[in-house]
């Protein structure tokens, strides 16, 4: 086995101090006055009892036998096993730890994907079951090959050295302006295509979990667009969020940029603090949708004339909730990953983080569960599906930072607050959204910014510090208010830079290729005309309740003629 | 030969075919149909926005029976069909010219 970095360092130790072959243990004198002693990396360590080969062949059933001494990588067998074997060994596993960690995490976060993919389909119409499962489908290829070409050379190209997956030192360069004498990082120059010195087993692993959360944001979009967005706009908008938006303000929050220095150069605080992404993956998402959704227009029939929304049930509550389930399964690898190793540096904080992830998800689906039975009289198996969600991407941004009690009623508030936001949006702000995609995760991840400021209880330990200030993150409640300014700083960027890009972006695509379907194409139905073929070819699909007349026909926001009502037997 | 045509509650399908299959009635088809009547339906809640279904899912059976049969068939239908509800639901008669059998092109009553 190969010895790492550290060998040529201690080699020269060894020459400094001598060959060790067959020395004793024991340290050499110290030096008059102080209390360490200090011993030699080429000591040689023996009298190390370990299993001989015949005990080992007779089986080891208890597996008290099995990983001992002898599995010590020895870098010169002739000088035996040494202090030196041992330290870069130890060293080895920690890295080892948190790289099995940091991948198996994002494993769990890709397979989020399917988790969104069934919500949204369940939650539109049949007749859109195969376009609405291609997008989430082709969310992850598109938006892996934007991050891949330039999105996290943007985004953590300047991130510098991260200590629990061995250094990263590749990820050095990013482009800084200097304004009020202070540094503001922008974005990260080196990292496109993952080639020349980013070529890199540490830069591998950071980039496979930060390219699972970018396409978590990306695909949180096709939600509120369903059933009128045009394949070829979806994919031109992925494209661009994945090569830009998202990897910019992640650059801002996670690669070392401007607001991750807040602290550091204004006292904010920890600067602004995201543990795992309400603000940088659901908030950008959940804002973006909202940009499209309010573009693109709402769906026809679902807004009659007199401005009052109607009813358009998804159709199949089943994959929605079971969308749901994965959804809250994939999150323990959203949050508790995101220390990004699980040795040393107060890594072991991920019981705490995934205990909080449980909770909130727990709380938020009690609290829509309860606002909805009371206000309506029967609970809503979507919106508690919603409320569910709500809750875990409320409790991503404070995961880290906050106990029980803090995740539980964080969580509530989301369960309550996404059921409030789905009807402001739906019944005042006019802005039609099939899944509820902007009030759980645009509304939600603000939520979840903002209750850092509040929540954050300063009994974490992440190596001493967060973004570069040392000390616990703390709330408002503990002590800290400038955590909250900074927070809101955050919000505001996402609110006024993350939203206005997604905006002017989604103009561009609708300007190339034009983003909303035809009438007729979206009264049939796209899976025939966008896709080719239906979702569910053997069945025979029903009427739609809503089928537009004189008096609620809408219509699109721009591009298509006005609807003709179509003759009932016409259906889907 | 008359036609028989009764539509019913879907869940009462199962009593009316064993009904009918004691009777000696030989042949049936069965479809899934959406009707109303003159209650014209009722409202459900989704994501908290009233809407109405004015369609209700029923089950349609047609037959085409001997004229022998056919008083016996429909006592039967009422008998397990109803339930004393509003949407038990309606049978309809209708005189049949001519019947035929595919197989054997046999006609009339032994096509039955």
């Amino acid at each position: 086995m190969r010895s790492v970095s550290r060998a040529p360092m201690l080699a020269g130790m060894l020459l400094l101090c001598g060959l060790a072959l067959g020395a004793e243990a024991p340290a050499p004198a110290a030096p008059q006055g102080s209390n360490a002693s200090s011993l030699s990396g080429s000591t040689v360590v023996k009298d190390v009892a370990t299993p001989t080969a015949e005990e080992l062949a007779k089986g080891d059933p208890a597996g008290d036998k099995t990983g001992t001494a002898t599995d010590v990588a020895v870098a010169d067998p002739k000088a035996g096993l040494t202090l030196a074997d041992l330290a870069n060994q130890a060293g080895q596993n920690k890295i080892a730890i948190n790289f099995t960690w940091t991948l198996i995490a994002g494993f769990l976060v890709m397979f989020m994907q399917a988790g969104f993919a069934l919500v949204e389909t369940g939650l539109c119409r049949a007749k859109n079951a195969n376009h609405t499962m291609m997008m989430n489908f082709m969310v992850y290829g598109f938006g892996l090959f934007a991050y891949w070409v330039c999105g996290f050379a943007i985004q953590m190209g300047g991130v510098g050295g991260v200590a629990n997956l061995g250094g990263t030192a590749p990820l050095s360069h990013e482009f800084t302006i200097h304004a009020f004498g202070k540094p503001w990082g922008l974005f990260g120059t080196s990292g496109f295509f993952l080639s020349g010195a980013t070529y890199d087993v540490g830069v591998m692993a950071m980039f496979l979990f930060q390219m699972v959360f970018m396409d978590t944001a990306l695909t949180i979009v096709t939600g509120s667009a369903a059933e009128r967005w045009k394949f070829a706009a979806f994919a031109f908008c992925s494209l661009l969020m994945g090569a830009f938006t998202y990897p910019l303000f992640a650059n801002w929050a996670w690669g070392g940029g401007w607001l991750s220095q807040l602290g550091v150069n204004f006292g904010l605080g920890h600067g602004y603090v995201d543990f795992a992404g309400s603000g940088v993956v659901h908030a950008v998402g959940g804002l973006t949708a909202l940009a499209a959704a309010i573009l693109i227009g709402p769906r026809i029939g679902k807004y009659n004339r007199d401005g009052t929304p109607n009813a358009m049930p998804g159709h199949d509550m089943v994959i929605v909730l079971a969308g749901c389930f994965i959804l809250a399964f994939g999150w323990f690898g959203f949050n508790p990953g995101s220390t990004l190793g699980a040795s040393g540096a107060g890594n072991l904080r991920i019981a705490s983080v995934a205990v909080n992830t449980m909770l909130a998800g727990c709380t938020g689906s009690f609290g829509a569960i309860l606002y909805m039975w009371i206000r309506y009289g029967k609970p809503d198996a979507s919106m508690v599906g919603n409320g569910l969600l709500a809750g875990l991407v409320a409790i991503t941004a404070p995961s880290g930072f906050v106990n029980t009690i803090g995740a539980a009623v964080i969580g509530l508030v989301a369960g309550v607050l996404v059921c409030l936001s789905c009807e402001y949006f739906e019944r005042v702000a006019k802005v039609d959204d099939p899944v509820g995609a902007i009030s759980v995760h645009g509304v939600n991840g603000l939520w979840g910014v903002t209750s850092v400021g509040l929540f954050a209880d300063g009994t974490s330990n992440y190596g001493g510090g967060w973004n570069g200030v040392n000390g616990s993150v703390r709330g408002l409640f503990y002590g800290d208010p400038g955590q909250l300014i900074a927070q809101l700083i955050g919000v505001a960027t996402l609110l006024g830079f993350v939203f206005s890009l997604s905006y002017a972006f989604n103009v561009l695509v609708d300007w190339l290729v034009g983003q909303r379907v035809s009438a007729e194409t979206e009264l049939e139905g796209l899976d025939i005309p966008e896709m080719g073929s239906l979702g569910y070819p053997e069945f025979v699909l029903k009427m739609q309740r809503t089928v537009p007349t004189a008096s609620n026909e809408t219509a699109p926001a721009y591009g298509a003629a006005p609807v003709v009502a179509p003759s009932f037997g016409a259906g889907d | 030969m008359v036609k028989i045509e009764a539509i019913i509650q879907t869940s009462r399908f199962e009593a009316v075919k064993e009904g009918l299959h004691q009777l000696g009635v030989e042949g049936m088809t069965v479809s899934e149909v959406r009707g109303h009547g003159r209650q014209k339906g009722h409202t459900e809640s989704y994501r908290g926005r009233e809407y109405s279904i004015d369609l209700i899912p029923k089950i349609k059976i047609e037959m085409v029976l001997p004229e022998s049969l056919v008083d016996p068939a429909v006592q039967s239908i009422i008998q397990t069909a109803r339930s004393g509800k509003i949407g038990d639901g309606k049978i309809f008669l209708s005189k049949v010219d001519e019947a035929i059998r595919i197989r054997n092109e046999e006609r009339g009553a032994a096509a039955l």
